[in-house]
């Protein structure tokens, strides 16, 4: 059994934002079951030694936690590499020397549209798009890393292009154009945010020729919507392979989404420790490796590269944690795929909210 | 001539858990040969890059002009992959 590299710290469900793809939960966990500072350096001091390189610190907005200093030296105390994953809208120059101060290493700063109007339609807050632009200034500013993070969809897809641009303007050295991945709150939304397929073939054109001109100036990542696969992604580069998560509420997790999968207990660093998990408890070991998969995952070519692909996107569309990822061909639920891009369409969305 | 710095974000880190020696930086990391490592490990944003191949000929038996040609090219293919600011 290899050891995770990373660890993705969900401080809180927090978020002055509202965006209708949200990866948290559809059920949101309140401020009052957060994990204290001491609960995170503990979790972060036994990550380190279970092997874990670099912490993504997200939510939720991270920064809504006033400990965010004291979390980021921490982990870094811990000897891991500190990664902010934020929506900017309350980080100004004077909180960023905190954090800087504190240990900070990077900072993945999203933005919702390439324009203010589409932005906080898209966000649900207004004025956030000038605080974030702000907010990128305040991070290059203190010769801090910038990664933009641009989230794209059917209702902002034709920007592409402008987000390109703005990721130059605003000084980032990487923009990472992350298509939604449909769970949780994108679920829910999927009829308004799913792109057609000559909207996605154009905007992966847009990519191929800007990580040619841009070269050497913006690295471009580009995350790929499934629905249009013939193929299912490597998620998380196989259940319990790479990666684990904790909750704001300290649920040890797979990969962030994995509480929507019902019928399986996650460990809770409050009662377990991360090496106990990752290695010995039965959320961790269910989906690892290829001797759960039945067909046509057992025994396929492909088994040991894509993992079966995503079991909350398995869950989500066929009611099976189990079943192989629709995303696939080879899936006799692919046709669930089609006609939900068949559906597609609808103007309106809903926002996040507490429930 | 330049002193060698890391870009922003970019550090050399002792994986304990795995007895070797990373490159972490923004969003990615890399597992740097033994050659790319002793030129890595005298980074110091002072050296420049003759400094670093005084330090290695100093340590290494092998003739200066070896050294200078594998520290170019090791700086240059680190440079590439953007690890210098």
């Amino acid at each position: 059994m290899d050891a995770p590299l990373a660890l993705l710290a969900e401080l809180t469900h927090r978020c002055p934002l509202r965006c209708p793809y949200c990866s948290n939960p559809v059920e949101l966990t309140r401020a009052a079951q957060e994990l204290t500072t001491g609960e995170w350096a503990r979790v972060f001091d036994e990550a380190a030694a279970l092997g874990c390189l670099q912490v993504h610190l997200s939510g939720g907005e991270p920064l809504a936690r006033r400990d965010i200093a004291e979390i980021i030296a921490a982990a870094r105390a811990a000897g891991l590499y500190t990664n902010l994953i934020t929506a900017g809208v309350t980080l100004d120059a004077a909180k960023l020397a905190e954090l800087q101060a504190a240990g900070l290493d990077h900072v993945q700063l999203s933005v919702q549209d390439a324009g203010a109007a589409g932005a906080e339609r898209i966000g649900g807050l207004p004025g956030a798009h000038a605080r974030k632009r702000d907010a990128a200034r305040a991070v290059t500013g203190a010769g801090l890393p910038l990664t933009i993070n641009a989230v794209v969809h059917r209702q902002n897809l034709h920007n592409l292009p402008a987000l390109i641009d703005l990721a130059l303007d605003w000084g980032a050295r990487r923009l990472e154009v992350a298509h939604v991945q449909y769970y949780g709150w994108a679920l829910a939304n999927r009829a308004a945010l799913l792109p057609p397929r000559d909207m996605l073939d154009a905007a992966t054109r847009v990519v191929e020729e800007a990580r040619l001109r841009l070269k050497g100036r913006l690295v471009i990542d580009y995350v790929v919507p499934d629905y249009h696969a013939v193929r299912p992604k490597a998620c998380m580069g196989g259940w319990g392979r790479r990666f684990l998560a904790v909750s704001p509420a300290g649920r040890i997790l797979p990969c962030h989404a994995a509480e929507t999968i019902p019928g399986i207990v996650f460990p809770s660093v409050r009662e377990t420790s991360l090496r106990d998990a990752w290695e010995g408890s039965d959320a961790f070991n269910r989906f690892r490796g290829t001797a759960w998969m039945p067909a046509p995952c057992r025994g396929c070519e492909h088994a040991e590269r894509d993992w079966g692909g995503c079991r909350c996107q398995a869950a989500a569309l066929t009611g099976h944690a189990a079943a192989t990822d629709p995303a696939c061909a080879l899936s006799p639920d692919h046709h669930l795929l089609g006609a939900a891009l068949a559906e597609a369409g609808a103007p309106d969305f809903t926002y996040r909210q507490f429930g | 001539m330049t002193p060698i710095r890391f870009a922003p974000g970019v550090r050399l880190h002792h994986d304990r858990a795995r007895d070797r020696w990373v490159v972490m930086a923004p969003e990615r990391m890399f597992v740097p040969d033994d050659t790319a490592l002793e030129v890595l490990r005298l980074v110091d944003g002072a050296r420049d890059e003759a400094a670093i191949v005084e330090a290695l000929a100093a340590r290494f038996d092998a003739p200066r002009a070896v050294i200078a040609a594998d520290v170019g090219a090791m700086l240059a293919d680190l440079a590439e992959k953007g690890v210098f600011a």
